[in-house]
């Protein structure tokens, strides 16, 4: 009796597991450290941060390990660990000019006041294997952090703040005012499902804790053809945002730490909903730094505003219902449930199908004899 | 003599080695190049139209140039003469990163001097300087399909380019003046090349537009994650779409001059001075700028 053992059977499902975590091992390299995964992948731990919407890199790295660099399955342990803290209360708003720049530019002007900064970035690498890589060890890491050093000026001052690009356009009159619509209340997705046409704060938090790729998929789908917004990135910053908590008794504000985001501002076709012609803003902004992600979700944002939709990245619906990339995987995965019970109720359809089919046909036959 | 052994004496790259080691002259393997050269003798026999052909993977990514590079890397010898731009600019981050790489493959010399390079890669812009029958001007295009305005299935565009019919491009256009009492279209003008193919010309201003007619020199586009390649050859007459009452125009600079070097025929950059919102006008081909700046020290 094979199938019974497909059924379930606890000992073959425990040593399932068993082997999962078993595969991650059982080569002979050296264990793999949890900083070491923060340190030196710490683009893919911003990843997971940001799909499973907790700013926790010691934890996104320990997920990482554990799921063997899944990171769908990383981000859905972060996610589901954020289920169980306690909601203490939602943070202030903070504006980005208040960010600790690491990195900004803009790609409307040229120069834009406090400069454009590049920050670390591989967008001018070239993406040729480096197989020096393949000996890498601390002499070879020492001798390059010497090298970079020892060519810093002594006296570099890096600005407190830097201004935005898009405040400037706008007290011009060139920029859609900030919030036609303001929402004093934030609309929490993690305690109210969605409902349509979603409020922007909905909108917003959805985009930044959606799946990169999917949310790069849409987004490509929109500037490559399927859609019409001709973005330009007015401005792309990263950097630390303090976090600022209204005291519990006092309510003062107080800044209780930081969090590394990348933001994303994208200018876009304008519109004359008045009458005046103004260029309109989509925003994007995710944990750590996941450039892609920010645009993407600039683009999305400003897509989703449009009245009328002509195509899948303009739906909101469409858009914020598939880009989750927790609740996208789960539900692919769960395919690999049983089904035998659906699967017969069809076979059994299908088979009266057939069996219809086949006395349709006798009958013409019947008929064409006649 | 056979023709592949006096090709074999005769090649200019057969002794021609890449800086970096592994790797051959230009990056690409020679039939790769061959490939890409029949691609572009085919879309230099039939001006404006698109010819797909396989892309190769560039080491930088895809919408950073990949197809005006691929097309730069077939073309270029040892003696060449390279010039870069990004945005008009020499010294921009993408015409930095890619001029990087062409040296490190080829190691030819490099020039910001439009007169004497012999080979331009350009990313949005065309020299100001009028380039001659000796260069060729090769241009990165983001979406080769101009029709893509109106139409987001390559299937159906493919089939109006074939049947000519550009009913609903003229139709944009026309809406687009109902609407906004203008054509709207800022930069990627869409041009009829050749009394033939509706062509997008790149994201290249509309003050570019008019140097691509009767001129002397070829321009090449190239698109490498569209996988299309198209010409507009010498002396091949560009027209921009327009309306006897609605006439293309150029970008206005009407009383402003480059603050640099004083031009006031040139495509001017507006930078933002401070927080105030102060503005400055600089040439965006810095090239000719330095060289005007020059002259005018001396």
């Amino acid at each position: 009796m094979g199938y019974v053992a497909v059924k379930g059977g606890n000992e073959a499902i425990e040593k399932a597991c068993q082997l999962f975590a078993y595969e991650r091992i059982k080569g002979c390299s050296p264990v793999l450290g949890v900083d070491q995964i923060r340190e030196q992948l710490y683009l893919t731990v911003d990843r997971v941060m940001g799909e499973g919407a907790l700013y926790a890199p010691e934890l996104a790295a320990l997920a990482l390990k554990q799921s063997a660099g899944d990171t769908l399955e990383a981000s859905f342990m972060v996610r589901a660990f954020r289920a169980t803290q306690q909601r203490l209360g939602y943070s202030l708003p903070t504006g980005a000019e208040k960010m600790r720049v690491v990195r900004r530019i803009s790609s409307a002007f040229k120069d834009i006041p406090g400069g454009q900064i590049l920050g670390a970035t591989s967008d001018y690498t070239l993406r040729l294997l480096d197989f020096d890589l393949l000996k890498d060890d601390e002499a070879r890491r020492k001798a390059f952090r010497e090298r970079i050093f020892s060519s810093l000026p002594a006296d570099a001052e890096i600005p407190a703040a830097f201004p935005k690009v898009i405040a400037i356009l706008r007290r011009e009159g060139l920029l859609e005012d900030s919030s036609p619509h303001p929402e004093n209340e934030v609309f929490d997705i993690t305690r109210r499902s969605l409902t349509f046409p979603a409020p922007r704060s909905a909108r917003l938090q959805a985009l930044a804790r959606g799946e990169t790729g999917g949310m790069l998929t849409l987004a490509y789908s929109s500037m490559r053809g399927y859609g019409n917004i001709h973005p330009t990135l007015g401005e792309l910053r990263i950097g630390y945002l303090p976090l600022t908590m209204p005291h519990p008794i006092s309510g003062e504000p107080y800044v209780v730490g930081e969090v590394k985001v990348t933001e994303a501002e994208v200018l876009a076709r304008f519109q004359g909903d008045d009458g005046m012609p103004r260029f309109s803003l989509g925003y994007g902004l995710c944990f750590g730094q996941n450039e892609i992600k920010a645009i993407a979700m600039a683009i999305l944002d400003r897509c989703t505003r449009t009245e009328k939709p002509s195509c899948p990245a303009e739906d909101q619906e469409f858009v914020l219902y598939h880009i989750d990339g927790i609740e996208a995987m789960g539900f692919c995965n769960h395919w690999k449930l049983p089904h035998y019970v659906d699967f017969l109720s069809d076979l059994d359809r299908l088979r009266k199908a057939q069996d219809l089919a086949r006395a349709g046909k006798v009958q013409e036959d019947t008929d064409a004899d006649a | 003599m056979q023709m592949h052994e006096w090709l074999k004496n005769n090649d200019p790259l057969a002794h021609a080695e890449a800086h970096i080691a592994g790797y051959p002259f230009g990056f690409m393997d020679e039939g790769a190049k061959k490939e890409i050269r029949r691609s572009i003798l085919k879309a230099v026999a039939i001006p404006g139209y698109q010819v797909p052909y396989g892309s190769r993977e560039m080491p930088i990514a895809r919408g950073w140039g990949t197809g005006g590079l691929q097309i730069t890397l077939s073309l270029i010898k040892p003696d060449d003469i390279l010039k870069v731009i990004d945005q008009g600019c020499d010294g921009s981050v993408n015409a930095v990163n890619i001029k990087k790489f062409v040296m490190a493959v080829t190691q030819v010399a490099i020039t910001t001097d439009t007169r004497a390079a012999t080979l331009i890669q350009t990313r949005h812009r065309i020299p100001e300087e009028r380039m001659t029958d000796q260069q060729i001007l090769v241009l990165q295009v983001p979406y080769p399909e101009a029709l893509r305005e109106v139409e987001p299935s390559e299937m159906e565009t493919r089939r109006m380019h074939a049947e000519a019919d550009y009913s609903r491009m003229w139709l944009y256009l026309y809406e687009d003046i109902v609407h906004y009492g203008e054509i709207t279209i800022s930069y990627r003008y869409p041009v009829t090349v050749n009394g033939r193919y509706i062509t997008d010309p790149s994201p290249i201003p509309r003050w570019d537009v008019p140097k691509l007619h009767m001129a002397d020199t070829l321009f090449l586009f190239g698109a490498g994650r569209e996988k299309r390649i198209y010409a507009i050859p010498p002396h091949t007459s560009v027209e921009p779409l327009e309306f006897e009452d609605h006439q293309f125009r150029i970008e206005d600079f009407s009383g402003k001059a480059c603050a640099r070097c004083g031009a006031t025929d040139t495509f001017l950059d507006e930078v933002i001075d401070n927080v105030g919102g102060g503005r400055s006008y600089f040439c965006s081909d810095t090239g000719y700028c330095d060289k005007r700046s020059r002259t005018w020290n001396r």
